[in-house]
């Protein structure tokens, strides 16, 4: 056993780094604990202009600031860790790692976060870097003069569709559904985008291709017909899954995986407490994100507080 | 000119890319932007940085004209998606990756080819 916290945090993107800064501010022995990039999903944002108090900037910038203010004030992080299991049961939570090493605490915040949902369907990560991609910033430019599709009804797959026409020479959007979930707005200017076509109702069954990807065969959902298509690239858009796969009988979580809390972040199980993207909400932003870290800080102090 | 944020050396020009990589025997390179994809094996990199001595970590940008002997390297071609990650053995590549990468995915690498 390595030592003994007041709070281990498990994530490190807003929610996370902002519940550090407040416990370590409060002089709580905090430790976060991070499976992947400090920052979480914050650091694929490549704007971020409505921040509160913070002109414009990008999420690796304001992740960065986040993550120095919690170690100002003593907060440690330990990145790129790999958990094994955890341990909830007790007045100390025991948290284990893969590589052997265990931590224990008074008391947990579980800030997981989330991730870019998968299609998970054949050649999908084969074609991962070779046709497949899932940022438009990123890798827009390796398909210039070429005909790609987009995968996705929502905001993110509408904008991304449209500024991938300054790339490409024809972007075709295919979405499962008779209509999309996006912003009218976003629904209207895909719309009146000449590069842009429509297959709707449909889902991507199978990416294929020799080295790269050249085609994708798509299902008509309501007929089942399956037609291939040639295509040059495929970036896909649709939605973020609760990292929390991990946390299955652990706390309670919804049918949609993400995690059951009070309006104090406190989850079913006493002293593990919840915040961020992860948790059962309506709205994912980093200032929503924020909020919760903060609550679950403060909602950890007051707990310890009652248990001395 | 730096072009990168990050705490890992990053080469500027191709004349020391071919010095570090000559003069190395084990060195990983990662040539990308300060986007999503790039991020967090800049990250996994400042990890393992601190724990594998054997093996020399730098970053290079690829908007950077001097970054040219990864972007067109056969290894990397066919790759559409950045950052573009090089492995080099006593001065050769040994892999060479696209987009983003796991920490499991960057060790296995190592593991394989630059266990010491």
């Amino acid at each position: 056993m390595d030592t003994t916290y007041d709070v281990i945090i498990l994530g490190a993107g807003a929610a996370g780094l902002s519940a550090g800064i407040y416990t370590s501010r409060a002089r709580l022995n905090t430790l976060i604990l991070n499976e992947g990039a400090v920052g979480g999903q914050m650091v694929l944002t490549h704007e971020i202009a409505n921040y509160p108090g913070v002109e414009i900037t990008n999420g690796y910038a304001l992740a960065n600031i986040m993550k120095k203010q919690a170690k100002d004030f003593g907060c440690k992080i330990k990145s790129n860790i790999k958990i094994s299991n955890y341990d909830f049961s007790g007045d100390l939570k025991t948290i284990n790692l893969n590589d052997g090493r265990s931590f224990q605490a008074k008391s947990v915040i579980l800030t997981p976060g989330g991730r870019p949902r998968n299609l998970n369907i054949p050649g999908e990560d084969q074609f991962k870097g070779t046709g497949i991609s899932y940022c438009a910033t990123c890798d827009g430019d390796f398909f210039t003069d070429k005909e790609i599709v987009v995968v996705g009804g929502g905001n993110s797959a509408l904008e991304e569709a449209v500024s991938l026409t300054r790339y490409a020479t024809k972007v075709t959007i295919v979405h499962q559904f008779d209509q999309f979930q996006a912003f009218k707005h976003a629904i209207i200017e895909a719309q009146e985008n000449p590069k842009i076509n429509f297959i709707m109702e449909s889902e991507l069954k199978v990416f294929s291709g020799n080295g790269k990807l050249s085609a994708v065969q798509i299902e008509h959902l309501p007929t089942g017909k399956v037609a291939e298509m040639k295509t040059d690239g495929a970036f896909i858009f649709i939605g973020y899954l609760p990292n929390t796969e991990d946390l299955h009988g652990v706390v309670d979580l919804n049918n949609r995986g993400e995690i059951v809390v009070d309006t104090d972040m406190k989850t079913n199980v006493p002293g593990v407490f919840a915040a961020g993207d992860c948790i059962v909400k309506k709205y994912r932003q980093v200032t929503t994100a924020v909020a919760d870290g903060t609550i679950a800080a403060l909602s950890v102090a007051d707990y310890l507080r009652s248990k001395n | 000119m730096k072009l990168l944020q990050t705490n890992i050396h990053e080469i500027e020009t191709a004349g020391e890319l071919e010095k570090i990589i000559n003069e190395n025997e084990n060195v990983m390179v990662c040539c990308g932007r300060m986007g999503p994809m790039c991020i967090p094996v800049y990250e996994v990199m400042e990890e393992l940085e601190e724990e594998r001595e054997n093996v020399k970590f730098y970053t290079m940008a690829f908007d950077n004209p001097e970054a040219a002997p990864i972007r067109n390297a056969p290894q990397t071609r066919g790759f559409m998606g950045i950052p573009f990650t090089m492995y080099y053995k006593n001065g050769k590549v040994i892999e060479a990756t696209s987009s983003i990468q796991s920490m499991k995915q960057v060790t296995n690498i190592l593991d394989e080819h630059f266990s010491s």
